[in-house]
């Protein structure tokens, strides 16, 4: 066991990242993730790796997208206005089937929009983002020793099924500091004999790209990609349920508004009132299964978010609007208080009966 | 048993210092702990606070916003935070810079003036630890022991000449 020592969730993935045998960082800065530039900056250099602040997001992803296509452990951090930037390139890394590992910290949008903590990137993260037919595995963090440890996993889920990987965090868990543990990682093996490292004369090139002339090989491209994906929503869609059983109404919420929902579990259950908590680790795959069972015994479910509303409407496909879901949330880089949310809870409540 | 901190104060008095020394604090005796600061554009004379939780289970929430002890360092801190106390919660004042007392009477007020003792000292940018030692003695949140401990941890290795002040500070606030 190794020691626990405070840290930041920015410094906390940083640190995670280098222990996963990540060597390379590319970024620009931007509130409220700066802290992870800023310590490879400090750290890349003397353990051998590349740290290079680019000259934009754009940059930055295609710098990405070369390393990944060389097979090396690549990442890039940035919050919303940044990851908006990104988007072109994750769309090509995608489409070229390469791991890497995108951060984004998420600030109050749209827009410039604001620096404080902010959810409303989910559709973009979760939907695609950038265009064609994609996915990310999305990870969403809600402690400092999660920010670490998905951190890790994504290197391995990214380099397993070969995709890039978002770690989908916000200003607060990235600002905030607790105890963690960064033990050593199993750096594990996998085959990377398509990458483009030279061919020491001895095979054939390999190439690296997502352009597609002919749309009957694109399409087959498209279905094979489609078929890793079933495979991820079966294997690799994590979540959490706290005192789920016998609740009357069910909150679904992930990272920050989370550990608030948790609040108000506790403090609901205090007063009698029959509440629990679902906590999508994986964003995509969405956890779909918890829900629906759920649905078969709760009246009701609330989706609480920082942002207008965007979960809610996964929230409402996973239950099949078997049950009515209600929205608790700010916005704008305001947080629900866990009050705000056991309003809520006792809102609905009165109405489902 | 958890406890949830409010420390307040103009950015350069080392108000998020004072925190992460707090927290290190629990940490040192094993409490589950979190530390959360206000970010912002502002830099030295602007607004400062960060919520620090202390506990004997994981933390929920890592906001503050109804505190059991607030410690605050300037004037307007003090406005804007009174109100926000958990009844029978404990208020911390730096006395040379907030000329005002406490106006509620359900919570206890501890007055120091730690700016002043600070600089008597000769270690005038550690008003900041003297509060924590004087909260500490209060509160009894952590021992002493622990703080002082915890300070190995805070104080960076460019920076050993600066344990022995912070510690120093600490005794000063615990003794006053």
């Amino acid at each position: 066991m190794s020691e626990k020592v405070l840290m930041k969730g920015n410094e906390a993935i940083a640190e995670a990242a280098i222990k996963a045998g990540c060597r390379f960082y590319f970024g620009y800065p931007i509130t409220p993730q700066t802290e992870i530039a800023a310590y490879m900056a400090k750290r890349m250099p003397k353990i051998g790796g590349t740290f290079l602040q680019a000259e934009s997001e754009v940059s930055a992803i295609n710098m990405v997208y070369g390393v990944a296509g060389a097979g090396y452990r690549v990442m890039t951090s940035s919050s919303s206005p940044g990851v908006s930037l990104k988007q072109e390139g994750i769309s090509y890394i995608a489409g070229a089937d390469l791991p890497a590992l995108i951060v984004n910290v998420q600030r109050g949008g749209p827009g410039l929009g604001g620096i404080q903590p902010s959810q409303s990137d989910y559709f973009q993260a979760t939907k695609g983002g950038g265009h064609g037919d994609y996915k990310l595995v999305v990870y969403a963090p809600a402690s400092v020793q999660e920010m670490a440890d998905y951190t890790i996993k994504a290197f391995d889920v990214a380099d397993k099924y070969r995709l890039p990987v978002m770690l989908l965090a916000d200003g607060t868990m990235g600002q905030m500091m607790e105890p963690v543990e960064l033990p050593d990682a199993e750096i594990k093996e996998y085959d990377k004999s398509w990458a483009v490292r030279g061919t020491q004369m001895k095979r054939e090139h390999n190439i690296i790209n997502s352009l597609y002339l002919n749309p009957e090989e694109l399409e087959r491209t498209n279905f094979e990609r489609f078929e890793k994906y079933a495979l991820i929503e079966k294997e690799e869609c994590l979540y959490e349920e706290y005192m789920v059983d016998d609740a009357d109404v069910v909150l679904v919420a992930f990272g920050i508004a989370s550990r608030i929902s948790k609040n108000a579990v506790n403090e609901a259950r205090k007063q009698g009132l029959k509440v629990g908590l679902i906590r999508p680790i994986t964003l995509w795959p969405f956890p779909v299964e918890p829900l629906k069972k759920a649905a078969e015994h709760a009246k009701g479910f609330i989706s609480v978010e920082l942002s207008m509303g965007q979960m809610i409407e996964d929230v409402r496909l996973a239950t099949e609007c078997k049950r009515p879901v209600a929205l608790c949330n700010r916005t704008g880089g305001m947080i629900p208080s866990p009050e705000q949310v056991l309003e809520s809870i006792k809102k609905m409540l009165s109405e489902v009966k | 048993m958890t406890t949830q901190i409010l420390i307040a104060g103009f950015g350069g008095q080392g108000v998020l210092f004072a925190g992460k020394c707090l927290a290190y604090e629990g940490l040192v005796e094993n409490k589950q702990v979190s530390w959360l600061p206000s970010y912002g554009p502002e830099m030295r004379g602007g607004t400062a606070n960060c919520s620090v939780i202390l506990s004997d289970e994981p933390v929920g929430s890592p906001i503050v916003s109804n505190p059991d002890v607030l410690i605050v360092m300037n004037l307007p801190s003090l406005d804007k935070y009174e109100k926000d106390v958990v009844k029978g919660g404990k208020i911390f004042v730096d006395s040379t810079l907030i000329a005002r007392k406490v106006e509620r009477t359900d919570v206890d007020a501890f007055y120091i003036p730690a700016t002043s003792m600070a600089n008597e000292l000769g270690i005038p940018s550690l008003a900041n630890m003297i509060i924590v030692g004087k909260m500490i003695k209060e509160t009894g949140i952590v021992t002493i022991e622990s703080a002082c401990e915890a300070m190995k941890k805070v104080v960076s290795a460019r920076h050993q000449d600066m344990l022995d002040a912070n510690i120093k500070a600490l005794n000063a606030g615990y003794n006053y």
